[in-house]
Protein backbone atom coordinates (compact mmCIF):
# COMPACT_ATOMS: atom_id res chain seq x y z
CA UNK A 1 0.00 0.00 0.00
CA UNK A 2 1.68 3.21 -1.17
CA UNK A 3 0.46 6.61 0.03
CA UNK A 4 0.48 9.72 -2.14
CA UNK A 5 3.60 11.86 -1.99
CA UNK A 6 3.15 15.07 0.02
CA UNK A 7 5.47 17.35 -1.96
CA UNK A 8 3.79 19.69 -4.46
CA UNK A 9 6.88 19.74 -6.70
CA UNK A 10 6.82 15.96 -7.07
CA UNK A 11 3.08 15.92 -7.79
CA UNK A 12 3.25 18.56 -10.53
CA UNK A 13 6.45 17.19 -12.08
CA UNK A 14 4.96 13.70 -12.12
CA UNK A 15 1.86 14.94 -13.94
CA UNK A 16 4.07 16.23 -16.75
CA UNK A 17 6.63 13.42 -16.70
CA UNK A 18 4.33 10.40 -16.99
CA UNK A 19 2.98 11.08 -20.54
CA UNK A 20 6.53 11.81 -21.74
CA UNK A 21 7.71 8.51 -20.30
CA UNK A 22 4.86 6.65 -22.03
CA UNK A 23 5.66 8.31 -25.35
CA UNK A 24 9.35 7.47 -24.97
CA UNK A 25 8.49 3.85 -24.17
CA UNK A 26 6.39 3.56 -27.33
CA UNK A 27 9.18 5.19 -29.37
CA UNK A 28 11.79 2.76 -28.00
CA UNK A 29 9.45 -0.18 -28.63
CA UNK A 30 8.86 0.66 -32.29
CA UNK A 31 12.38 1.89 -33.10
CA UNK A 32 13.91 -1.38 -31.94
CA UNK A 33 14.58 -2.47 -35.51
CA UNK A 34 16.51 0.62 -36.55
CA UNK A 35 18.45 1.37 -33.39
CA UNK A 36 18.99 0.20 -29.82
CA UNK A 37 15.79 -0.67 -28.03
CA UNK A 38 13.07 -3.20 -28.63
CA UNK A 39 10.42 -5.15 -26.78
CA UNK A 40 12.19 -5.73 -23.48
CA UNK A 41 13.36 -2.13 -22.95
CA UNK A 42 10.14 -0.61 -24.27
CA UNK A 43 8.09 -2.82 -21.98
CA UNK A 44 10.12 -1.86 -18.93
CA UNK A 45 9.84 1.87 -19.76
CA UNK A 46 6.05 1.50 -20.15
CA UNK A 47 5.99 -0.29 -16.77
CA UNK A 48 8.09 2.54 -15.29
CA UNK A 49 5.54 5.13 -16.42
CA UNK A 50 2.81 3.23 -14.57
CA UNK A 51 5.07 2.77 -11.52
CA UNK A 52 5.70 6.54 -11.45
CA UNK A 53 1.97 7.18 -11.05
CA UNK A 54 1.80 4.50 -8.34
CA UNK A 55 4.76 5.94 -6.41
CA UNK A 56 3.73 9.60 -6.78
CA UNK A 57 -0.07 9.55 -6.45
CA UNK A 58 -0.46 6.36 -4.37
CA UNK A 59 -2.06 3.05 -5.26
CA UNK A 60 -5.66 4.15 -4.75
CA UNK A 61 -5.55 7.46 -6.64
CA UNK A 62 -7.56 7.94 -9.82
CA UNK A 63 -4.31 8.63 -11.70
CA UNK A 64 -3.25 5.01 -11.04
CA UNK A 65 -6.26 3.46 -12.80
CA UNK A 66 -4.10 2.49 -15.78
CA UNK A 67 -1.84 0.35 -13.59
CA UNK A 68 -4.86 -1.41 -12.06
CA UNK A 69 -6.31 -2.05 -15.50
CA UNK A 70 -2.95 -3.31 -16.78
CA UNK A 71 -3.07 -6.10 -14.21
CA UNK A 72 -6.04 -7.63 -16.04
CA UNK A 73 -3.80 -8.04 -19.09
CA UNK A 74 -1.50 -10.53 -17.38
CA UNK A 75 -0.55 -13.13 -19.96
CA UNK A 76 -1.95 -11.29 -22.99
CA UNK A 77 1.57 -10.56 -24.28
CA UNK A 78 2.61 -14.20 -24.04
CA UNK A 79 -0.63 -15.21 -25.80
CA UNK A 80 0.08 -12.72 -28.63
CA UNK A 81 3.56 -14.21 -29.05
CA UNK A 82 2.18 -17.77 -29.18
CA UNK A 83 -0.63 -16.63 -31.51
CA UNK A 84 1.86 -15.30 -34.06
CA UNK A 85 3.76 -18.57 -33.79
CA UNK A 86 0.53 -20.49 -34.41
CA UNK A 87 -0.30 -18.35 -37.45
CA UNK A 88 3.04 -19.42 -38.94
CA UNK A 89 2.04 -23.03 -38.28
CA UNK A 90 -1.26 -22.48 -40.13
CA UNK A 91 0.62 -20.93 -43.04
CA UNK A 92 2.56 -24.13 -43.55
CA UNK A 93 5.87 -23.32 -41.88
CA UNK A 94 7.47 -24.14 -38.55
CA UNK A 95 6.48 -22.40 -35.32
CA UNK A 96 7.67 -18.75 -35.39
CA UNK A 97 8.97 -19.02 -38.95
CA UNK A 98 7.54 -15.65 -40.00
CA UNK A 99 8.17 -16.32 -43.69
CA UNK A 100 5.09 -18.57 -43.60
CA UNK A 101 2.70 -15.81 -42.46
CA UNK A 102 -0.13 -15.78 -45.05
CA UNK A 103 -0.32 -12.07 -45.88
CA UNK A 104 -0.96 -11.25 -49.55
CA UNK A 105 1.13 -8.55 -51.17
CA UNK A 106 4.20 -8.92 -48.98
CA UNK A 107 7.42 -10.68 -49.92
CA UNK A 108 9.30 -12.91 -47.51
CA UNK A 109 11.55 -10.22 -46.00
CA UNK A 110 8.61 -7.89 -45.31
CA UNK A 111 6.69 -10.75 -43.67
CA UNK A 112 9.61 -11.44 -41.38
CA UNK A 113 9.81 -7.69 -40.57
CA UNK A 114 6.11 -7.70 -39.67
CA UNK A 115 6.52 -10.82 -37.55
CA UNK A 116 9.32 -9.14 -35.59
CA UNK A 117 7.11 -6.08 -34.94
CA UNK A 118 4.18 -8.19 -33.70
CA UNK A 119 6.26 -10.35 -31.37
CA UNK A 120 8.06 -7.25 -30.01
CA UNK A 121 4.64 -5.85 -29.02
CA UNK A 122 3.85 -9.16 -27.30
CA UNK A 123 7.11 -9.14 -25.34
CA UNK A 124 6.62 -5.48 -24.34
CA UNK A 125 3.09 -6.15 -23.04
CA UNK A 126 4.26 -9.17 -21.06
CA UNK A 127 7.24 -7.37 -19.50
CA UNK A 128 5.22 -4.22 -18.66
CA UNK A 129 2.40 -6.13 -16.98
CA UNK A 130 4.82 -8.35 -15.06
CA UNK A 131 6.77 -5.33 -13.78
CA UNK A 132 3.60 -3.64 -12.49
CA UNK A 133 2.35 -6.93 -11.03
CA UNK A 134 5.57 -7.59 -9.08
CA UNK A 135 5.48 -4.05 -7.64
CA UNK A 136 1.84 -4.51 -6.59
CA UNK A 137 2.74 -7.81 -4.92
CA UNK A 138 5.72 -6.37 -3.04
CA UNK A 139 3.81 -3.30 -1.86
CA UNK A 140 0.73 -5.25 -0.72
CA UNK A 141 0.75 -5.43 3.06
CA UNK A 142 -1.08 -8.02 5.15
CA UNK A 143 -4.37 -6.33 5.93
CA UNK A 144 -5.51 -4.26 2.99
CA UNK A 145 -6.97 -5.52 -0.26
CA UNK A 146 -6.54 -3.90 -3.60
CA UNK A 147 -5.75 -4.90 -7.17
CA UNK B 1 47.58 -1.30 -25.35
CA UNK B 2 45.36 1.76 -25.21
CA UNK B 3 43.52 1.68 -21.92
CA UNK B 4 43.08 5.44 -21.47
CA UNK B 5 39.62 5.52 -19.92
CA UNK B 6 38.70 1.84 -19.81
CA UNK B 7 40.75 1.12 -16.70
CA UNK B 8 39.13 3.96 -14.65
CA UNK B 9 35.70 2.62 -15.65
CA UNK B 10 36.58 -0.88 -14.48
CA UNK B 11 38.08 0.53 -11.25
CA UNK B 12 34.88 2.53 -10.60
CA UNK B 13 32.85 -0.63 -11.20
CA UNK B 14 34.89 -2.62 -8.69
CA UNK B 15 34.86 0.28 -6.17
CA UNK B 16 31.05 0.55 -6.25
CA UNK B 17 30.73 -3.23 -5.87
CA UNK B 18 33.14 -3.17 -2.91
CA UNK B 19 31.28 -0.32 -1.20
CA UNK B 20 27.96 -2.11 -1.72
CA UNK B 21 29.66 -4.99 0.07
CA UNK B 22 31.14 -2.97 2.97
CA UNK B 23 28.44 -0.39 3.73
CA UNK B 24 26.56 -1.05 7.00
CA UNK B 25 23.17 0.42 6.10
CA UNK B 26 20.97 -1.58 3.72
CA UNK B 27 19.25 1.43 2.09
CA UNK B 28 22.56 3.04 1.14
CA UNK B 29 23.77 -0.35 -0.06
CA UNK B 30 20.79 -0.54 -2.43
CA UNK B 31 21.48 2.95 -3.80
CA UNK B 32 25.15 2.09 -4.34
CA UNK B 33 23.97 -1.01 -6.18
CA UNK B 34 21.97 1.28 -8.49
CA UNK B 35 25.10 3.30 -9.28
CA UNK B 36 26.97 0.01 -9.83
CA UNK B 37 24.37 -0.95 -12.45
CA UNK B 38 24.84 2.43 -14.13
CA UNK B 39 28.62 2.03 -14.36
CA UNK B 40 28.03 -1.47 -15.73
CA UNK B 41 25.81 0.07 -18.43
CA UNK B 42 28.64 2.52 -19.28
CA UNK B 43 31.12 -0.36 -19.56
CA UNK B 44 28.78 -2.23 -21.91
CA UNK B 45 28.25 0.83 -24.07
CA UNK B 46 32.05 1.03 -24.34
CA UNK B 47 32.19 -2.64 -25.35
CA UNK B 48 29.74 -1.92 -28.20
CA UNK B 49 26.77 -3.67 -26.62
CA UNK B 50 24.32 -0.74 -26.81
CA UNK B 51 21.19 -2.87 -26.46
CA UNK B 52 22.50 -4.58 -23.33
CA UNK B 53 23.61 -1.23 -21.89
CA UNK B 54 20.11 0.19 -22.50
CA UNK B 55 18.45 -2.77 -20.77
CA UNK B 56 20.85 -2.61 -17.82
CA UNK B 57 20.38 1.15 -17.37
CA UNK B 58 16.58 0.82 -17.38
CA UNK B 59 16.14 -2.52 -15.63
CA UNK B 60 19.14 -2.75 -13.29
CA UNK B 61 19.40 0.86 -12.18
CA UNK B 62 15.66 1.56 -12.32
CA UNK B 63 13.37 -1.39 -11.70
CA UNK B 64 15.69 -3.45 -9.46
CA UNK B 65 16.27 -0.47 -7.14
CA UNK B 66 12.50 0.09 -6.85
CA UNK B 67 11.94 -3.58 -5.99
CA UNK B 68 14.69 -3.54 -3.31
CA UNK B 69 13.34 -0.31 -1.79
CA UNK B 70 9.74 -1.58 -1.71
CA UNK B 71 10.90 -4.67 0.18
CA UNK B 72 12.98 -2.55 2.59
CA UNK B 73 10.09 -0.15 3.29
CA UNK B 74 7.92 -3.09 4.29
CA UNK B 75 10.32 -4.04 7.09
CA UNK B 76 11.11 -2.58 10.50
CA UNK B 77 14.32 -0.42 10.54
CA UNK B 78 15.78 -2.46 13.42
CA UNK B 79 15.69 -5.59 11.27
CA UNK B 80 17.70 -4.02 8.47
CA UNK B 81 20.63 -3.18 10.75
CA UNK B 82 23.48 -5.52 9.84
CA UNK B 83 25.06 -7.84 12.37
CA UNK B 84 28.73 -8.51 11.65
CA UNK B 85 29.70 -11.96 12.90
CA UNK B 86 33.35 -13.06 12.54
CA UNK B 87 34.18 -14.19 9.02
CA UNK B 88 34.45 -18.00 8.83
CA UNK B 89 37.97 -19.23 8.09
CA UNK B 90 36.63 -21.37 5.22
CA UNK B 91 35.68 -18.15 3.36
CA UNK B 92 39.07 -16.53 4.04
CA UNK B 93 40.95 -19.54 2.68
CA UNK B 94 38.51 -20.81 0.07
CA UNK B 95 37.60 -17.66 -1.84
CA UNK B 96 41.20 -16.63 -2.75
CA UNK B 97 41.84 -20.23 -3.79
CA UNK B 98 38.76 -20.11 -6.03
CA UNK B 99 40.00 -16.80 -7.44
CA UNK B 100 43.44 -18.26 -8.19
CA UNK B 101 41.81 -21.22 -9.93
CA UNK B 102 39.70 -18.91 -12.09
CA UNK B 103 42.71 -16.73 -12.94
CA UNK B 104 44.73 -19.82 -13.84
CA UNK B 105 41.96 -20.84 -16.24
CA UNK B 106 42.02 -17.34 -17.79
CA UNK B 107 45.21 -18.31 -19.64
CA UNK B 108 43.30 -20.58 -22.01
CA UNK B 109 40.71 -17.96 -22.96
CA UNK B 110 41.02 -15.74 -26.06
CA UNK B 111 42.58 -12.30 -25.58
CA UNK B 112 40.35 -9.29 -25.04
CA UNK B 113 39.11 -7.87 -28.36
CA UNK B 114 40.52 -10.69 -30.47
CA UNK B 115 38.63 -10.67 -33.82
CA UNK B 116 39.60 -14.30 -34.51
CA UNK B 117 38.28 -15.71 -31.22
CA UNK B 118 36.10 -18.84 -31.59
CA UNK B 119 32.97 -17.02 -30.43
CA UNK B 120 33.27 -14.43 -33.22
CA UNK B 121 34.01 -16.78 -36.11
CA UNK B 122 31.49 -19.60 -35.73
CA UNK B 123 27.89 -18.50 -36.34
CA UNK B 124 27.71 -14.75 -35.76
CA UNK B 125 29.13 -13.73 -39.21
CA UNK B 126 26.14 -15.49 -40.81
CA UNK B 127 23.71 -13.37 -38.78
CA UNK B 128 25.62 -10.16 -39.54
CA UNK B 129 25.77 -10.88 -43.27
CA UNK B 130 22.14 -11.93 -43.75
CA UNK B 131 20.11 -9.82 -41.31
CA UNK B 132 19.39 -6.89 -43.62
CA UNK B 133 18.69 -9.13 -46.64
CA UNK B 134 16.45 -11.60 -44.80
CA UNK B 135 14.44 -9.40 -42.46
CA UNK B 136 15.00 -5.72 -43.49
CA UNK B 137 16.21 -5.11 -39.92
CA UNK B 138 19.49 -3.16 -39.53
CA UNK B 139 19.71 -3.89 -35.78
CA UNK B 140 21.17 -7.40 -35.80
CA UNK B 141 20.49 -7.92 -32.10
CA UNK B 142 16.74 -7.48 -32.65
CA UNK B 143 16.63 -9.74 -35.69
CA UNK B 144 18.54 -12.54 -33.92
CA UNK B 145 16.46 -12.10 -30.76
CA UNK B 146 13.06 -12.04 -32.47
CA UNK B 147 13.57 -14.03 -35.67
CA UNK B 148 16.54 -16.39 -35.82
CA UNK B 149 16.29 -17.41 -32.16
CA UNK B 150 12.70 -16.44 -31.35
CA UNK B 151 11.83 -19.77 -29.74
CA UNK B 152 14.40 -18.98 -27.03
CA UNK B 153 12.75 -15.59 -26.52
CA UNK B 154 9.30 -17.21 -26.31
CA UNK B 155 10.42 -19.40 -23.42
CA UNK B 156 12.13 -16.43 -21.70
CA UNK B 157 8.84 -14.52 -21.95
CA UNK B 158 7.09 -17.50 -20.36
CA UNK B 159 9.67 -17.40 -17.52
CA UNK B 160 8.95 -13.69 -16.91
CA UNK B 161 5.19 -14.35 -16.86
CA UNK B 162 5.71 -17.21 -14.39
CA UNK B 163 7.82 -14.96 -12.13
CA UNK B 164 5.00 -12.39 -11.99
CA UNK B 165 2.45 -15.09 -11.14
CA UNK B 166 4.76 -16.56 -8.48
CA UNK B 167 5.12 -13.16 -6.77
CA UNK B 168 1.36 -12.70 -6.71
CA UNK B 169 0.85 -16.21 -5.31
CA UNK B 170 3.42 -15.62 -2.55
CA UNK B 171 2.23 -12.24 -1.33
CA UNK B 172 -1.37 -11.68 -2.45
CA UNK B 173 -2.97 -15.04 -1.75
CA UNK B 174 -5.33 -13.98 1.05
CA UNK B 175 -6.84 -11.10 -0.92
CA UNK B 176 -9.66 -11.14 -3.41
CA UNK C 1 55.01 -16.37 -13.13
CA UNK C 2 55.80 -13.14 -14.97
CA UNK C 3 54.28 -14.37 -18.21
CA UNK C 4 51.14 -15.34 -16.29
CA UNK C 5 50.77 -11.71 -15.12
CA UNK C 6 51.41 -10.55 -18.69
CA UNK C 7 48.65 -12.89 -19.88
CA UNK C 8 46.27 -11.33 -17.32
CA UNK C 9 47.06 -7.82 -18.61
CA UNK C 10 45.87 -8.92 -22.04
CA UNK C 11 42.55 -10.01 -20.48
CA UNK C 12 41.39 -7.17 -18.17
CA UNK C 13 37.80 -8.39 -18.60
CA UNK C 14 38.61 -11.68 -16.86
CA UNK C 15 40.39 -9.90 -13.98
CA UNK C 16 37.37 -7.63 -13.40
CA UNK C 17 35.03 -10.62 -13.67
CA UNK C 18 36.96 -12.60 -11.04
CA UNK C 19 36.98 -9.69 -8.57
CA UNK C 20 33.24 -9.00 -9.00
CA UNK C 21 32.38 -12.71 -8.83
CA UNK C 22 34.35 -13.20 -5.63
CA UNK C 23 32.89 -10.11 -3.93
CA UNK C 24 29.35 -11.24 -4.77
CA UNK C 25 30.10 -14.74 -3.56
CA UNK C 26 31.68 -13.37 -0.36
CA UNK C 27 28.52 -11.41 0.46
CA UNK C 28 26.35 -14.46 -0.13
CA UNK C 29 28.51 -16.71 2.07
CA UNK C 30 29.32 -14.48 5.05
CA UNK C 31 26.34 -12.16 5.63
CA UNK C 32 23.37 -13.27 7.70
CA UNK C 33 20.85 -10.72 6.45
CA UNK C 34 18.60 -12.11 3.72
CA UNK C 35 18.33 -8.88 1.68
CA UNK C 36 22.14 -8.48 1.80
CA UNK C 37 22.39 -12.02 0.42
CA UNK C 38 20.09 -11.03 -2.47
CA UNK C 39 22.38 -8.01 -3.14
CA UNK C 40 25.34 -10.41 -3.33
CA UNK C 41 23.40 -12.65 -5.70
CA UNK C 42 22.70 -9.64 -7.93
CA UNK C 43 26.42 -8.71 -8.11
CA UNK C 44 27.29 -12.33 -8.90
CA UNK C 45 24.74 -12.54 -11.72
CA UNK C 46 25.86 -9.26 -13.30
CA UNK C 47 29.50 -10.37 -13.13
CA UNK C 48 28.69 -13.51 -15.13
CA UNK C 49 26.76 -11.42 -17.68
CA UNK C 50 29.74 -9.04 -17.90
CA UNK C 51 32.01 -12.04 -18.59
CA UNK C 52 29.77 -13.15 -21.48
CA UNK C 53 29.38 -9.71 -23.05
CA UNK C 54 33.12 -9.00 -22.91
CA UNK C 55 33.71 -11.87 -25.36
CA UNK C 56 31.69 -10.05 -28.02
CA UNK C 57 34.21 -7.20 -28.32
CA UNK C 58 36.43 -7.05 -31.40
CA UNK C 59 39.25 -4.55 -31.84
CA UNK C 60 38.24 -1.86 -34.33
CA UNK C 61 34.58 -2.90 -34.45
CA UNK C 62 31.49 -0.83 -33.73
CA UNK C 63 27.95 -1.50 -32.47
CA UNK C 64 26.03 -4.28 -34.30
CA UNK C 65 23.62 -1.97 -36.13
CA UNK C 66 24.25 -2.20 -39.86
CA UNK C 67 25.11 0.97 -41.75
CA UNK C 68 22.82 1.74 -44.74
CA UNK C 69 23.91 0.72 -48.19
CA UNK C 70 26.46 -1.86 -47.11
CA UNK C 71 26.18 -4.81 -49.47
CA UNK C 72 27.86 -7.20 -48.93
CA UNK C 73 28.25 -6.55 -45.20
CA UNK C 74 31.82 -6.26 -43.88
CA UNK C 75 31.61 -8.64 -40.93
CA UNK C 76 34.79 -7.38 -39.24
CA UNK C 77 33.25 -3.94 -38.82
CA UNK C 78 30.62 -5.00 -36.26
CA UNK C 79 30.89 -6.67 -32.85
CA UNK C 80 29.56 -10.17 -32.32
CA UNK C 81 25.77 -9.82 -31.69
CA UNK C 82 25.17 -13.29 -30.27
CA UNK C 83 26.36 -12.70 -26.64
CA UNK C 84 24.26 -9.51 -26.61
CA UNK C 85 21.13 -11.48 -27.48
CA UNK C 86 21.80 -14.16 -24.87
CA UNK C 87 22.46 -11.62 -22.10
CA UNK C 88 19.62 -9.25 -23.03
CA UNK C 89 17.02 -11.83 -22.06
CA UNK C 90 19.16 -12.95 -19.10
CA UNK C 91 19.08 -9.45 -17.56
CA UNK C 92 15.29 -9.17 -17.77
CA UNK C 93 14.85 -12.69 -16.39
CA UNK C 94 17.34 -11.82 -13.66
CA UNK C 95 15.17 -8.93 -12.50
CA UNK C 96 12.02 -11.09 -12.63
CA UNK C 97 13.70 -13.74 -10.47
CA UNK C 98 14.99 -10.94 -8.21
CA UNK C 99 11.34 -10.01 -7.70
CA UNK C 100 10.52 -13.62 -6.79
CA UNK C 101 13.40 -13.84 -4.31
CA UNK C 102 12.42 -10.53 -2.70
CA UNK C 103 8.82 -11.80 -2.49
CA UNK C 104 10.12 -14.91 -0.71
CA UNK C 105 12.10 -12.68 1.69
CA UNK C 106 9.04 -10.58 2.48
CA UNK C 107 6.91 -13.69 2.97
CA UNK C 108 9.53 -15.00 5.45
CA UNK C 109 9.54 -11.59 7.20
CA UNK C 110 5.75 -11.63 7.57
CA UNK C 111 5.76 -15.14 8.96
CA UNK C 112 8.74 -14.94 11.34
CA UNK C 113 9.29 -11.19 11.88
CA UNK C 114 13.01 -11.14 11.13
CA UNK C 115 15.44 -10.84 8.22
CA UNK C 116 18.31 -12.58 10.03
CA UNK C 117 18.69 -16.20 8.98
CA UNK C 118 19.80 -17.32 12.45
CA UNK C 119 16.75 -15.68 14.05
CA UNK C 120 14.47 -17.30 11.47
CA UNK C 121 16.12 -20.67 12.14
CA UNK C 122 15.58 -20.26 15.90
CA UNK C 123 11.90 -19.36 15.43
CA UNK C 124 11.40 -22.32 13.14
CA UNK C 125 12.25 -24.78 15.92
Amino acid sequence: MIQAHDSLIVLILGRGLIPVTQLFGLYVLFSGQQGPGGGFVGGVILATSMLLSLLIFGTDASQSRLAHRALHGDGVGLLLFVFVGGLCLIGGGEVLNYAALEIPGLDVAARRYLGIVLTQIGVALDVAVTGVSIVFSLSASNGDSHA
Amino acid sequence: MTFAFEIPLLVLLILTAASAMLVKDLVSSVFILGSYSFFLALVWAWLGAVDVAFVEAVVGAGLATVLFLLTLFGTNPKDTRLRRPPTPWAAIVGLPLLGLLLMYGANGLPEFGDPASPASTHVSPVYLANSLKDTLTPNVVTSVLMDYRSFDTLIETAVIFTAGVACALLLRRDQG
Amino acid sequence: MLELVGAWLLRPNVVAFVILFLSGFYIMVTHHNLIKKVIGLYILQTSVIFFLVAFSAKTGATVPILLPGADPVDVGLYTNPLPHVLTLTAIVVQVATLGVSLALVSAIYRQYGSLDEDEVGKRLE
